[in-house]
């Protein structure tokens, strides 16, 4: 076993901090209506995830947890959000907005949803070291409001978006409260991610060659009569 | 070695079908990779009948007597539905369905899945399961969307998204047992994600930690399962993909998917004891079996309705599970093997019947006795195995599965029973006059390959009649490893 040093109170002050910066960043997500604004909010969540598992990679001497980080770098915040940004130019959907949304209720059900993260993480908190106590509900509660997003949202680009939204949240709990799980099945996650968004670029041009726009309404064709 | 082989075969096969699954031989390709890995996987199984578990590659992978049978099971279905699609992808192919392109998709994907679900069932750590069942989720979403229809674009993207929220909730799961795992096992490398590791201290595993993380893994590859209330996707996913597809997501994924969730439930149970995950087992089993026996009435495709048929049996397998003992376990085991080998028979023939008539609505196909006699007999007679009608295999695991609920829980008899007989009232009802009927079908203008439908059906009756005693011992040792 690794023989992990304490954290001095400094570190889990900024951690606690950036963890609640993560949780911003998911309601600042919910409340947008314009899909380019929402990559720059998810660029913005690769960000701190990567200084956060930078942050716990220090105070901890875990080493591989650099890997991790630098993988975070790389993948969420320069190459999706520039596939992303590519495929919406591509698509000209740069400046398609959702206009169906109810942003108050949407913000009240995300508070809701945290309450309740935090009261179904709460049991587990308790046993957990002082770095943990607060990120596992964060996280969860992240995990839910990406939920949200995706159900709340008719745009295909943007239900995309919530789903990667919600890998940061499981990334996040990963890190925080595990120290990270073993390099070999975050690597296998990152390519899932990496591969999954390939073939959702794929079908974004399928689904506007049949449907002439990405707006999902126009896919509710196959249910019981 | 053998291991190695089951694979490395289907990867191999991927980059060899990626590069030349246009080709004419690609069909004939696609058959012989596939029985190439079915024979490792046999030599396999014999070994593991033989020597007992399998440890290898610094205890990556694992191989005893619950995923052998199912590693045996997916080669087996594996080989049988490429034969299958042979003439079947033909036959699109004429209809002007499919191109070359699109062909050379198919079969790269085909060997991808079939990779990615040996992945999940033979490697020991939770982690990689779960990369290997995204992986199969990712390679089967391009390939429902195949013939790039609205219907199987919609179908397709209904698919990721559910299925990629299911299967987000079974990582954050495997991240809480992971969390859990490291206060007893330390965080040394890769160790603390190994089940046979996390079996070893499974009793030493924090309770409050493994009861979040099953509701977890549950809901997440419950999805996968099929299991209500998260089965949206898939009688879309089975009536709009290429019948092959149909074939090997219920014969096979629906399977794997169970694999995993038995597997936490193994290493669950030992922490918080059996009552949870039990209780859980057999609340979402019969819920998705009463309620898809309704869903099955109001069915018009025939893929949708023996998707909803699929639904109800995942549902009276999970129930089994959390029934548990020897006995229940022995019919889980024995039900997961003849729904899949009926289950993919069926797809076959319906498939061969929708092609003859010229659509997959039931209204529109009439009379395939007389067109096409096997096709007909087939679909009888693979339906009527489905049912449950006694001599077939599914007979015996249905009925060993009801006398174990009237014994521990008679409460659920009523439900489970109401469950098949209205099944079996939704499908014969509509089976019946698709098979008899009058002569409306065309002939298919290139003969199919129905040997697999009868060999299918063949072992489900051997099954049902006679179960070789080295085949009964080696369900009984492995309903014993889970316990």
């Amino acid at each position: 076993m690794h023989l992990l040093h304490p954290f001095t109170v400094p570190v889990i002050n900024v951690l606690n901090l950036l963890a609640a910066c993560l949780l911003l960043l998911s309601f600042a997500m919910l409340s947008r209506r314009r899909t380019q604004r929402l990559i720059t909010l998810f660029a913005w969540q690769g960000g701190i995830l990567c200084l956060s598992t930078s942050l716990v990679a220090y105070s901890s001497g875990l080493h591989e947890l650099y890997y991790s980080a630098a993988l975070t770098l790389l993948l969420k915040v320069i190459t999706l959000p520039l596939i992303l940004r590519r495929l919406i130019y591509r698509l000209g959907a740069e400046w398609d907005s959702e206009t169906m949304v109810n942003i108050p209720v949407t913000m009240l059900a995300g508070l809701m949803l945290v309450i309740f993260a935090f009261g179904l993480a709460q049991p587990i908190s308790m046993m957990a070291t002082t770095i943990t106590r607060n990120m596992l509900g964060i996280a969860l509660a992240v995990i839910l409001l990406s939920f949200l997003m995706m159900i709340t949202r008719r745009k295909a680009v943007t239900q995309v978006i919530g789903f990667l939204a919600m890998e940061n949240g499981l990334f996040f709990a990963a890190t925080s409260a595990t120290y990270g799980m073993p390099m070999v099945i975050e690597l296998g996650i990152a390519l899932d991610v990496l591969v999954g968004v390939f073939i959702l670029g794929l079908f974004f041009f399928q689904i506007r060659e049949q449907f002439e726009s990405l707006d999902l309404r126009n896919m509710e064709n196959l249910k019981e009569e | 070695m053998e291991l190695l082989a089951v694979l490395s075969l289907p990867l191999l096969g991927f980059f060899l079908l990626a590069l030349f699954g246009a080709r004419r031989v690609a069909p004939e390709l696609n058959i012989s990779i596939s029985l190439a890995t079915f024979i490792a996987a046999s030599l396999l199984a014999v070994r593991v009948a033989r020597h007992g578990p399998i440890l290898v590659l610094h205890d990556q992978f694992f191989v005893d007597a619950f995923n052998v049978f199912l590693v045996a099971l997916t080669a087996f279905v594996g080989l049988t539905t490429a034969i299958f699609s042979r003439p079947y992808m033909r036959i699109e192919e004429l209809h002007g369905r499919l191109t070359p392109r699109r062909l050379r998709l198919y079969h790269a994907m085909y060997q991808l899945f079939m990779a990615a679900m040996f992945l999940a069932l033979l490697t020991n750590n939770m982690g990689l399961l779960w990369v290997a069942m995204e992986a199969a989720t990712l390679s089967t979403v391009l390939l429902v969307s195949l013939y790039r229809t609205r219907a199987s674009l919609e179908a397709a993207w209904k698919y990721f998204i559910l299925c990629g929220v299911g299967i987000a909730q079974a990582l954050f799961g495997t991240i809480l047992l992971y969390f859990a795992a490291e206060k007893a096992l330390g965080s040394e490398g890769m160790t603390a994600l190994l089940w046979t590791h996390l079996n070893a201290v499974k009793g030493q595993l924090e309770p409050r930690v493994l009861g979040l993380a099953f509701v977890f893994l549950l809901v997440g590859y419950g999805t996968k399962v099929g299991l209500a209330p998260l089965h949206n996707w898939l009688p879309d996913a089975h009536a709009e993909g290429p019948t092959p597809v149909s074939a090997v997501l219920s014969g096979l994924l629906l399977n794997v998917a169970l694999y995993a969730v038995i597997r936490c439930k193994v290493l669950v149970e030992g922490s918080i004891g059996v009552a949870l995950p039990s209780r859980m087992l057999m609340g979402f089993g019969l819920l998705s079996a009463v309620l898809a026996s309704f869903f099955l009435w109001r069915q018009r495709d025939i893929k949708r309705l023996f998707g909803y048929s699929s639904i109800e049996h995942m549902g009276i397998i999970t129930f089994a599970f959390g029934l548990g003992g020897p006995i229940a376990n022995f019919a889980a085991l024995l039900h997961m093997t003849v729904h899949s080998l009926t289950k993919s028979s069926i797809f076959f023939t319906a498939g061969h019947a929708s092609q003859a008539s010229g659509t997959q609505q039931m209204d529109g196909i009439r009379g395939l006795l007389g067109t096409s006699p096997t096709i007909g007999w087939g679909l009888m007679l693979g339906s009527l195995a489905i049912l449950g009608m006694p001599p077939f295999g599914v007979f015996s695991s249905e009925f060993l599965i009801l006398t174990t609920a009237m014994r521990e829980h008679p409460g659920t008899t009523p439900l489970l029973l109401i469950a098949l007989g209205v099944a079996f009232a939704a499908i014969f009802s509509r089976v019946q006059p698709m098979v008899f009927g009058d002569k409306e079908a065309q002939p298919l203008p290139h003969s199919p390959a129905l040997v697999p439908v009868f060999v299918h059906l063949a072992l489900v009756l051997m099954l049902g009649i006679y179960m070789p005693p080295a085949l009964a011992e080696w369900y009984r040792v492995a309903a014993r490893l889970i316990g």
